[in-house]
């Protein structure tokens, strides 16, 4: 069968299992709607969770960064998996035991004040948009190299999926497809790494296959070093970035993590405390079978590529590098026309650019495997952005309906008028962000990787806070959440889109990246909200009695 | 539950809290990134320790923490009659 077949086949009968659960878990109340009725089991959940977390950046772009940074690609393996042991640690077994439905919702009623719910739900909106564009955008990628249409069709045909159980279903509906999804993305994601460790090392498991010995007797690692050297980049097992940003985009990527609405909301689905610190162990288990494979994907990749292209001639190129040529991210400019290949770091010198995101896409065909692999990928990819996407059109359209018109706005709203909002505002999310998709602000790319910085200098501070300190009171935590996300937002404008005067790396405040600054922006919160706190009166009794019960996992 | 026994309950959390952030703390930052240097000095197979600890070995610390602090938990809240 051909590659085309068999992409036709493996996105159809994919997509006909979503389609097919969302109509079988339709959503009835606004309990299902908002946390599938708090009836999803732990390990359900953890699937949920962890198809929610891993979108089309871990899926596609990750593994192919890595290869790119080596040592410094570490921040998003530790930074994007860490932040797991806050969540279960610091964060889930609490808000469940709260037990609403939104992280507004904790916020406006742990600070009593409808002031600190909205600047929450302006948080959630800020970070959950810029998100989703990254996602729609992500799709509407993976259709145009595999079934050759043009990305806006490919935007429009996965809005359209979406729509359909996103609207219909709710948490619901997106919990049991994000189940199959991650059963779709993990099998894509694994088997074409099993068979290229096979292949260059004899070691059937990742993991291990990248420390082993390649067909030569020498350390695939070692080997990687010396190439890397030989061409002039640096070393791949050590890094080119200071340690002090590696260290501050760490803790961004680890407390961004925890602070994501869309990650969170998954833990209030499930029926008890116990139950929520049980998903989180499930969800981080399922997230590091592919998190511990990206990087071996990555060295597998780099050095078949080295390999491949270096120092050969370009005419005796195989046909996955005329295919990748065709699309534009991949080009060869014969700068001393002598028809050979010069892939080295000396800009001057280097005739080969290669985007980073085809590195996990050109691999099977780089290592020559069979089609259907190469069709499964594709779906995987499909799989990941389009169940990160449906989990943070949830939250948009909660924050509208739940958080907006029936806490704030219009509180006398029924069950059914509000169920009816929430299908609302779900379906104007989808068509903003696939507005957003197929006509992409330059920001999106720059801004989706500090949503992150985003979420951990605004929410992380004000519940954690919220939980382990009885004495915080809301005029503390306001003005550290305004603050922390104006801090964020004026460095991430300064430094990405130069304005207030702009400025480049020289001018970092202690040589951090906009990136890593939301660590930063965070302690300012933490600090600024534990002063005010203490300039302030005390939050009442029954606040105070509130914490306590929180702690508590038993209903008494 | 009463008073006393919930201030018991929440101390012994924050203990577990403690002990295991340590943990966490000190396989990530501590090994993957401070320590990185005199860790690589060192190799298990074809990795070099800090290398390895970076982009393996400290996600492989952290699903073990979520697990240990499910098992310590369960057992506490046993212990105080929690269902």
């Amino acid at each position: 069968m051909t590659l085309q077949i068999w992409i036709w086949l493996m996105i159809g009968i994919t997509f006909s299992l979503y389609i097919g659960i969302a109509i079988w878990s339709k959503a009835g109340s606004t309990n299902e709607f908002y946390v599938a009725g708090s009836g999803v089991s732990p390990l359900a959940n953890g699937m949920a969770t962890a198809a929610d977390w891993m979108s089309a950046a871990s899926f596609i772009s990750m593994a192919g960064l890595i290869s790119f940074m080596g040592y410094d690609g570490s921040v998003y393996l530790m930074g994007w998996t860490g932040g797991y042991v806050l969540l279960a640690l610091l964060l889930a077994p609490y808000l469940r035991k709260f037990g609403k439905f939104t992280v507004p919702d904790f916020i406006g009623d742990r600070y009593y004040s409808d002031t600190a719910r909205l600047v929450a739900i302006i948080c959630a909106l800020i970070i959950s948009f810029t998100y989703v564009a990254g996602q729609m955008r992500g799709v509407g990628l993976v259709f145009s190299r595999y079934l050759e249409v043009d990305i806006n069709t490919g935007v429009v045909i996965g809005m359209a999926i979406v729509l359909f159980y996103a609207v219909l279903g709710g948490m619901k509906g997106i919990t049991y497809t994000q189940v199959a999804q991650y059963c779709v993305l993990i099998f894509a994601f694994m088997v074409p790494a099993i068979f290229i460790s096979i292949q260059m090392t004899g070691n059937p498991i990742p993991q291990l296959g990248f420390g082993s010995e390649g067909k030569d007797g020498i350390y695939l690692l070692d080997k990687l070093d010396g190439l890397s050297k030989d061409l002039g980049f640096h070393e791949y097992t050590s890094g080119s970035k200071s340690k002090l940003d590696v260290f501050f985009i760490t803790a961004a990527l680890m407390i961004g993590t925890a602070g994501l609405p869309h990650v969170i909301v998954r833990f209030f689905t499930v029926k008890k405390v116990s139950d929520a610190r049980k998903s989180a162990g499930w969800a981080l288990l399922f997230i590091a079978i592919l998190y511990t494979t990206a990087p071996a994907i990555a060295v597998f990749a780099r050095t078949n590529l080295i390999e491949t292209v270096s120092e050969k001639k370009y005419d005796e190129m195989p046909v996955w590098f005329d295919n990748w040529e065709k699309t534009g991210l991949l080009t060869f400019n014969d700068k001393n026309n002598d028809g050979i290949i010069q892939y080295v770091a000396e800009p001057e010198i280097n005739e080969l650019t290669i985007d980073r995101d085809i590195m996990v896409m050109a691999n099977p065909e780089i290592a020559e495997l069979p089609n259907w692999v190469i069709a499964l990928l594709a779906a995987g990819a499909l799989a990941a952005a389009l169940s990160t996407a449906a989990g943070l059109l949830l939250v948009i359209s909660s924050s509208i309906s739940h958080d907006l018109i029936k806490k704030i706005i219009k509180p006398d709203v029924s069950e059914k008028g509000e169920l009816i909002a929430a299908r609302i505002s779900a379906f104007f999310a989808v068509l903003m962000a696939g507005y957003f998709g197929i006509n992409p602000p330059g920001f999106v790319a720059a801004v989706v990787a500090l949503a992150f910085g985003l979420a951990a200098a605004s929410f992380f501070p004000a519940i954690v806070l919220g939980i382990f300190y009885k004495r915080m009171n809301k005029e503390g935590a306001i003005s550290g959440m305004v603050i922390g996300l104006l801090l964020m937002l004026f460095y991430m404008t300064k430094f990405k889109f130069g304005w207030f005067g702009g400025g480049t790396s020289e001018d970092w405040w202690f040589g951090i990246s906009p990136e890593g600054f939301g660590t930063f922006a965070m302690l300012i919160n933490f600090i600024i909200s534990l002063v005010v706190c203490h300039l302030t009166k005390e939050p009442s009794k029954e606040i105070q009695d509130l914490v306590e019960k929180i702690r508590i996992p038993s209903n008494d | 539950m009463n008073k006393k026994a919930a201030k018991e309950y929440w101390r012994q959390n924050i203990k577990y809290l403690v002990i295991l952030l340590t943990i966490w703390f000190t396989v990530s930052f501590g090994f993957g990134i401070l320590l990185i240097d005199e860790l690589n000095q060192f190799k298990i197979g074809g990795f070099k320790l800090g290398f390895w600890f970076a982009q393996q070995g400290s996600i492989y610390v952290f699903v073990i923490l979520i697990l240990t602090y499910i098992v310590l938990m369960n057992k506490l809240d046993k212990k105080y009659n929690i269902k």
